[in-house]
């Protein structure tokens, strides 16, 4: 017999069946099967073009898919602006290019959206944002704007930014590849302690140090299609594709 | 032929007030045309058919045709629709539309410079489209183009002179009766050469100084 409650932990954060997806004539995504847990963390690497930031821009509705089947936190995305709503209300974002509005303060980037869409009080989503500005220890700058921070200190807030909808999953795609080298650990740490409270996320990285951290799963995308999955420890020992082997022997050449 | 500016001297009172006819004229016109402006990029980016045919086509008729035959054109055509509007209110009117459709075009140049990534971080973050446009695109998009911006307002702002013609109050009108009562043309004429300068010079640093207080924020 099954509790109520063991049904709903049960649902899987994101199903994709048979997802296709077409840039006009161009197939970028190929018959791509996904199930991510509550509570899981996903890598997703492969060589630039293979549609990794496709897959993940479609698991909160950036970019409309073309066949199967996206179910998110038991919404199924068919293209209709409230099942889409109700996604995105519950899966933040962190872009490569961090994405900040320039107009506003650190903290003023924070609020807007919890205002606006949680309806939370000025006061409310204040307070929330200071919290996760803290939390990415970031808490001194939030009267500053964005082009007043480095690299690093940007990312983390854009990171704390989806934190203040308080998201049950996370997308980040390539949010290290913009950071000059001394700044990519700052972004790492706060992503590897977001993983240790149980967020579930679906990385865009080639940080392979961080796959081996903190992932559960490690996929591969070429031209388009999920090649391989296997959790960290094999992947990186045995990975079992060609592709995958030429992948991450440039990928390791260059660490 | 000795000059004699002691016509425009004695007219200083009528000119002040002219010169405040054509400020305010000019204000007036520049707040509409902004309002314009914005609310027709607005529409364009609702990306609906109807009201963006009517956006575009407005635009393209307010470019391609002269101000003065619009201006003759609200100010004879309204009151056959049973429309009856002062002068000046014409004028305002006038000036707003032609403005504004100025303002459309650039505006729409700012807002198409302004990276997807901002349209889409708001997206993810929940935001609805109009959300996205009112807080987060707008405000670099005016930022981006408002030199462009300015020298329009500037130019509609000299455009007020036009609006002698159907004899609303400002500063040309003024200038004209003080000729037809001296005979004194050329020192009426240099002497409104001089005060549009100032008014122009005037508008240039009002236009800067709002600039400067809305776009605060330091940029990359
Ligand atoms: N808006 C678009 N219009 C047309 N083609 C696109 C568009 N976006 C992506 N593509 C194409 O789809 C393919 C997959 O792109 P995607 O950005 O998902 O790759 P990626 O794996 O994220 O690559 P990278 O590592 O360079 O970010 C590429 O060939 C790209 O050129
Ligand atoms: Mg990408």
């Amino acid at each position: 017999m099954t509790h109520p409650n063991e049904t709903k932990t049960a649902q899987p954060m994101v199903m994709m069946r048979d997802v296709e997806k077409y840039y006009g004539t161009f197939h970028a995504l190929k018959n791509i099967n996904l199930t991510v847990a509550k509570g899981e963390k996903i890598v997703l690497c492969g060589p630039s073009g293979s549609g990794k930031s496709t897959l993940i821009r479609c698991i909160n509705a950036l970019e409309v898919s073309h066949g199967g089947e996206i179910v998110v936190a038991g919404h199924s995305l068919h293209n209709d602006q409230k099942a889409i709503d109700a996604v995105r209300r519950v899966v933040g974002m962190v872009f490569q290019q961090f994405n900040l509005f320039p107009h506003k303060t650190v903290l003023e980037n924070c609020i807007l959206a919890p205002m606006r869409v949680r309806k939370l009080s000025r006061a409310e989503a204040e307070a929330t944002a200071r919290k996760y500005l803290e939390r990415v220890r970031i808490g001194d700058q939030a009267d500053k704007y964005p082009a007043q921070l480095s690299g690093g200190q940007q990312q983390r807030v854009a990171i704390a930014r989806a934190l203040c909808m308080e998201p049950k999953a996370m997308l980040f795609d390539e949010p290290t590849s913009a950071l000059d080298p001394e700044m990519v650990k700052e972004v790492l740490d706060t992503m590897v302690s977001l993983a240790r409270d149980g967020m579930t996320m679906i990385c865009v990285t080639h940080e392979m140090g961080f796959a081996r951290q903190v992932a559960d799963r490690v996929i591969f995308m070429a031209d388009g299609e999920i090649v391989e999955e296997n959790d960290p420890e094999n992947f990186f020992r045995a990975p079992k594709h060609q592709r995958t082997r030429a992948f991450l022997g440039e990928i390791l050449a260059h660490h | 032929m000795t000059l004699d500016f002691s016509v425009v001297t004695d007219a200083w009172q009528s000119l002040a007030f002219g010169a405040l006819g054509t400020l305010f004229l000019a204000i007036a016109g520049m707040s509409i045309a902004t309002v314009i402006g914005v609310l027709g990029v607005a529409i364009l980016r609702a990306q609906m058919r109807v009201p963006s045919f009517l956006v575009t086509a407005f635009v393209e008729v307010i470019r391609n045709t002269p101000f003065l035959v619009q201006i003759y054109f609200i100010f004879f055509a309204l009151p056959l629709a049973g429309v009856r509007l002062n002068p000046t209110i014409t004028a305002i009117l006038a000036l707003g539309l032609n403005g504004g459709a100025y303002a459309i075009e650039i505006i729409r140049g700012g807002v198409e410079s302004i990276p997807t990534g901002q349209t889409e971080a708001g997206l993810a973050l929940g935001l609805h489209k109009h959300e996205v446009f009112r807080f987060i695109v707008l405000k670099p998009a005016i930022r981006a183009i408002y030199p462009s911006l300015s020298s329009q307002f500037i130019l509609l702002t000299l455009t007020t002179s036009i609006c002698t013609s159907i004899s609303a109050y400002e500063l040309t009108s003024v200038g004209q009766r003080i000729e037809a009562e001296t005979f004194r043309s050329f020192e009426t004429y240099f002497t409104l050469t001089g005060i549009y300068l100032v008014i122009s010079l005037a508008t240039m640093w009002l236009l800067a100084e709002i600039g400067r207080r809305a776009f605060n924020y330091p940029q990359r």
